[in-house]
């Protein structure tokens, strides 16, 4: 079996955000990159499938649609583990454009489980898994929080309110994954880092999509008011603000 | 690299650097990078969460944290790949030490294992030797340890009382003795053991196993701080070594003891950056959430203060510890290039720059302790409370100033090279002395020829550097031959030594730092420049008068004075409004990212 980890290339999420040209584009200078947290996850999981499936996992490989400044990236996942990597060479605008290039490179390479964060930590667009599920015409699995391979049946659970599904599905199909995949992910040791470069990293050229949404503009949240203080004697003064000014009561 | 000239040991005195030949931890490339996130990881998930746990020196535990770094790779990254490591760089291995050094005890076994404990086998053991510990100490399965310092032989270490002599059928020497301060002594299960076989004047040095005959191990010691570095008294009873693990020639222990002394302090000079930076972070934290008279401690100017100078000489100890260590790949790279063998080069390298080495960790040592002063400081009365990781960080601080020779011991050791230098009357130090103190009273030595502002900083620098090289000559001249037994005036002396080489350190970091930094956040770098230069050329003054008075008087005392006023004045900078801009910078990021 073959699995192929998408990951998306996001800013640390520590990153005080900023916003340039009008409110937008994101101010990258000074931006720490990193492995999208979720799809960290999921190379992870992938990864200990492999291990604990002794011959079973044919390879990991991880996708990702970027510009060359991805590449740090990529190779952090490939120090981490996974055994080969590919770039389309696209600067991502929106979840059906990445879905799209995607779409194609499964379609030509026969990946048996693929595996998306539930969403990247940057644009929060939650979608592409669930496009791509429509656009190859396979099954996913949103909010997958186990995947396990048990005498070559696929076993998932996915995270219903107060409680998981269990879940048989057959190959090929994508799990759309939540935290609690795996306890935590991997440190990549020396040799990992070390070897990062010299494991394959395919960089292919992006097929024609247009965008189906485009970026008006960012928007702060609105930063909030400051508290006000009613005297403690004066009920009625908070009660009136509460029913006429707050709206709660 | 081929055309660049490779600055020698000491030489920083002489000659003005180039901000172009400088490395500064801004250029680590992409591997590099992936290690510092890699410790850092580590720290995160092994390390920090059991602080507490580790403290108690529960056993065991920490020989478990060195497992784990062994199967990392974090262990070989010195070593060389025949031997099981990885074979990385100078620059690479201080980035692990750096990271690793936010560690508190852990990083403590970490440094000793990799330093201490794995080189002297790596630097000086036979192709036997090597072949059978290296692995294992790349791999964590042996913890290593040093035994240096015995209870009447610390910072004098060649007065040590074990001794050695050669059983009847020669197959073993039988050493007896007693070690201490014996870091990782708990459960290492490679010591290299110094000692003098029979009467000789000078070490020899041993590769002890534990499990060998003869060797017993006292309870840990009750530490002020690093109390989860395992710290034990080791005694040998007729301890019984078989001869092939003599390590080195006989006696050449001494020589061994004091290059990876070098390693080891150089070592240190990163170890506590990682420290300080963590320190930092909790300092501008809490300054940032508690309120007093309505407003948040990071909002008084007092406390900015505290910030900004934790902030200023944590990357001035970072220019200068990256900008050495690139100067130790390169010198190792030029001896290869010679055709000398890759483990001499790294010792001849090493011991190059055994001055510099000397200065990082007096530097990085007080600039550490500062930081975690101040961090407890800005925490009032909270500080003072066990509960507080910053509690903890003041008592681990302390012991840097102590071991890899005492900061005392090091002060020594920078100015000894130049004293001897100044000895010689054809030397370049001496003649240079006379010349600037011929040329003393003419006014154009204070005012700047430059007009940009790295052309004035480099001039300011060459002005503390006549100041340095003038002293350095008078008071050869002064004391002579003695002045090993003038230690005033050689600790003061090297206090100007220490302030030039990191200032010039950050003025090379700064002026690189230009292209990489957009021109809004680029003044703060130049503030950070501005207050650590005016700051270097206070104290040099102050220094170079402290020896001034204490070997001259009269008329020439009055000159020279003169003199070293004019080479430590410098523009006027606004330094109140400078600190605030690098304490914003903090504040805001509530992090130290400079």
């Amino acid at each position: 079996m073959k699995i192929l980890v998408c990951i998306s290339h996001v800013p640390d999420t520590t990153t005080k955000i900023k916003f340039i040209n009008n409110n937008t584009a994101l101010d990258t200078a000074g931006v720490q990159w990193i492995i999208n947290p979720w799809d960290e996850l999921a190379l992870t999981r992938a990864l200990d499938i492999k291990d604990a499936q002794a011959g079973a996992i044919e390879s990991v490989t991880v996708i990702n649609v970027g510009l060359v400044e991805t590449e740090p990236t990529i190779r952090k996942a490939l120090a981490i583990g996974a055994d080969k990597a590919i770039r389309v060479n696209l600067e991502p605008k929106d979840s059906f454009v990445i879905a799209t290039q995607l779409a194609e490179v499964i379609k030509k390479d026969n990946f048996d489980i693929i595996l998306c964060g539930i969403e990247a930590a940057d644009g929060n667009g939650s979608s592409v898994g669930g496009m791509l599920s429509e656009m190859l015409d396979i099954p996913s699995v949103s909010a997958t929080t186990f995947l396990d391979i048990e005498n070559g049946q696929v076993k998932l659970q996915r995270e219903i309110d107060g409680g998981h599904e269990v879940i048989a599905t057959q190959t090929p199909f994508i799990a759309i994954v939540q935290k609690g995949i795996c306890k935590e992910p991997r440190i990549p040791s020396m040799r990992g880092i070390m070897g990062a470069r010299s494991k394959p990293l395919q960089v292919i050229e992006p097929v024609t999509a247009d965008s189906l949404t485009e970026l008006v503009n960012y928007e702060y949240p609105k930063s909030k008011a400051a508290c006000r203080k009613v005297d403690a004697e004066n009920v009625k003064e908070l009660v009136q603000l509460l029913h006429e000014e707050a709206k709660v009561i | 690299m081929e055309n660049k000239k490779v600055l020698k040991g000491g030489e920083f005195i002489l000659i003005e650097s180039k901000a172009s030949d400088t490395f500064i931890p801004e250029e680590f490339n992409e591997e590099q990078k992936m290690i510092s996130d890699m410790c850092g990881d580590f720290l995160d998930k092994e390390v920090l969460p059991f602080l507490d746990k580790i403290d108690t020196t529960e056993p065991g535990l920490m020989k478990s944290l060195i497992n784990k770094s062994g199967e990392l790779g974090l262990l070989g990254i010195s070593v060389p790949e025949e031997y099981g490591g990885f074979g990385q760089s100078f620059v690479t291995s201080m980035i692990a030490s750096d990271i690793l050094g936010a560690g508190y005890s852990y990083a403590v076994a970490y440094s000793a294992h990799t330093g201490i404990g794995t080189l002297p086998i790596l630097y000086y053991g036979t192709e036997e030797q090597k072949q059978k510990y290296l692995p294992k100490l790349a791999s964590g399965e042996f913890a290593g340890a040093y035994c240096l310092t015995e209870p009447n032989a610390g910072s004098d270490a060649n007065s040590g009382k074990t001794r050695a002599v050669l059983s009847a059928d020669g197959t073993k020497y039988i050493l007896n003795g007693q070690k201490m301060w014996i870091t990782n002594g708990g459960f290492a299960d490679v010591l290299t053991v110094f000692a003098k076989i029979d009467n000789d004047k000078i070490l020899s040095a041993f590769i002890v196993e534990r499990n060998f005959p003869g060797v017993s191990f006292n309870p840990e010691e009750k530490k002020m701080g690093i109390k989860g570095s395992s710290t034990v008294q080791i005694f040998f009873n007729d301890c019984e070594v078989p001869v092939e693990n003599l390590l080195g020639k006989r006696g050449e222990g001494f020589r061994i003891a004091l290059n990876i002394l070098h390693i080891g302090r150089i070592k240190l000079g990163a170890n506590v950056l990682g420290a300080g930076r963590r320190a930092i972070m909790h300092s501008v934290n809490y300054a940032n959430e508690r309120k007093q008279f309505g407003a948040f401690l990071s909002n008084f100017g007092a406390i900015k203060y505290k910030l900004a100078e934790q902030s200023i000489r944590q990357f001035v100890a970072e220019a200068a510890v990256y900008r050495t260590s690139k100067y130790v790949d390169d010198k190792i790279k030029m001896y290869m290039a010679d055709g000398m063998p890759k483990i001499q080069a790294y010792i001849e390298a090493l011991g190059e720059y055994a001055m510099e080495a000397a200065i990082l960790k007096v530097y990085g040592s007080e600039t550490l302790d500062y930081i975690a002063d101040e961090a407890l400081q800005i925490h009032g009365g909270m500080g003072f409370s066990a509960e507080m990781p910053v509690e903890r960080a003041y008592r681990d601080s302390r012991i840097n100033r102590i071991f890899e020779g005492t900061n005392e011991i090091n002060r020594l050791v920078a100015c000894d090279m130049f004293l001897k230098q100044a000895k010689k009357a054809d030397s370049e130090i001496f003649t240079l002395s006379k010349k600037i103190y011929e040329q003393l009273g003419t006014v154009e030595n204070i005012v700047p020829t430059a007009t940009d502002y790295f052309g004035k900083k480099h001039f300011y620098l060459g002005n503390l550097k006549k100041a340095c090289v003038l002293m350095l000559g008078k008071a050869y001249e002064a004391v002579g031959k003695q002045y090993s037994s003038e230690q005033e005036i050689m600790m003061a002396i090297s206090d100007m030594l220490i302030q030039l080489y990191v200032a010039e350190s950050v003025v090379l970091r700064v002026e690189k730092l230009e292209n990489l930094k957009s021109s809004e956040e680029y003044i703060i770098y130049k503030d950070i420049c501005d207050v650590f230069v005016y700051e270097a050329s206070a104290k040099i003054y102050k220094s170079a008068i402290d020896a001034l008075n204490s070997f001259a008087s009269g008329d020439e005392f009055v000159k020279i004075q003169n003199g070293i006023r004019g080479f430590t004045t410098i523009e006027p900078v606004n330094i109140k409004e400078a600190r605030r801009r690098v304490a914003g910078k903090l504040i805001e990021d509530n992090d130290y990212k400079f």
